[in-house]
């Protein structure tokens, strides 16, 4: 069972790393449009395995947050990817499944999956 | 939307941008076949004239598109379950949205991923943010606020953090099961 315990020792073990980890303005952003179009197409499973994957790869330099609609409702799920000196990359009607390529190839070996992005899109 | 908990993320989000402090999110299943879901915010609120048009879905506070669909979606999900949506709203105070089922309704929708939901609300909030989350059945309670777990972490480490937000999830995970148990028991968990 998960005690309030074991997030005291969470604490106490991120308190060690947060210096390292302090005012990391080289990180990359990744942005998913939440809002009611997003949501009903699927945006929650895309936003876990989101979460999931940075979490797996311990990628202490991926920030994962929401935002509400992007304003391309028909496209959604969407995510917007912000790695800092580059422009965004926008990748629309993802799924949870398409995930996993995006953190491997994206936010990790820094080649935009092309096939996923807005441009791509019909 | 196919899930009940996904209208509360999306009702949710209303609040987070009506830029509430305290989100109250409770869904009671009384045993007597209803199921109410209550969404309450200290948000900006709404006027008299807008409260009133609020769940026609041609009504929207953005101004990138003409149709909002949170609150129309949420109405018909109720209505098409024998139950009924009843929204308080007073600006500059803020909003009080429930939703009322038929747990045996045929077309009642199922609950679904309530851990999943509320975790996602939670890592997505800002740091301003304090949410209080209540499930109560017959068989159980259960109840997470943050200002507990910022208690135990401090200011510093946030509940977004990819260690936290795993915590919260299997927490929540795991209290969702008191209430699916079948022995009656009114544990409230830690």
């Amino acid at each position: 069972m998960k005690s309030l315990e074991e997030l005291r020792a969470i604490r106490e073990k991120m308190q060690k790393q947060l210096n390292l980890r302090e005012k990391n303005e080289d990180s990359i952003r990744v942005v998913v449009g939440m809002a009611t179009c997003g949501i009903a197409a699927g945006a929650k499973p895309v936003l876990e395995a989101f979460l999931d994957e940075v979490e797996k790869r311990n990628l202490s330099n991926v920030v994962v947050s929401q935002t509400g609609c992007i304003g391309v409702c028909q496209l959604e799920p969407i995510a917007e990817v912000y790695v800092p000196g580059e422009e965004k990359t926008t990748y629309v009607r993802l799924t949870a499944d398409k995930v996993p390529r995006i953190v491997t190839e994206h936010l990790v070996n820094h080649r935009i999956v092309t096939e996923f992005t807005i441009g791509a899109a019909k | 939307m196919k899930e009940l908990s996904l209208n509360i993320l999306d009702v949710s989000q209303n609040s987070i941008s009506a830029g509430a402090t305290a989100l109250d999110i409770t869904v009671t299943s009384s045993g007597d076949g209803i199921l109410t879901i209550t969404v309450a915010d200290n948000g900006c609120g709404m006027s008299p004239e807008f409260l009133a048009r609020c769940t026609d879905p041609f009504t929207t506070t953005r101004s990138t598109r003409k149709v909002g669909l949170g609150l129309p979606l949420l109405r018909l999900a109720a209505e098409q379950a024998g139950g009924n949506l009843d929204i308080n709203s007073q600006l500059g105070k803020g909003t009080v949205v429930t939703a009322r089922f038929r747990e045996d309704h045929i077309d009642c929708p199922p609950l679904g991923d309530l851990a999943g939901t509320i975790s996602i609300l939670i890592q997505g909030a800002p740091d301003t943010l304090e949410i209080v989350y209540t499930h109560r059945t017959p068989a159980g309670m259960f109840r997470l606020d943050t200002r507990e777990l910022r208690k135990i972490l401090g200011r510093d480490i946030p509940l977004s953090s990819p260690e936290v937000s795993a915590w919260i999830r299997d927490y929540l995970a795991e209290g969702e099961q008191i209430t699916m148990m079948s022995t009656p028991k009114t544990d409230e968990k830690d």
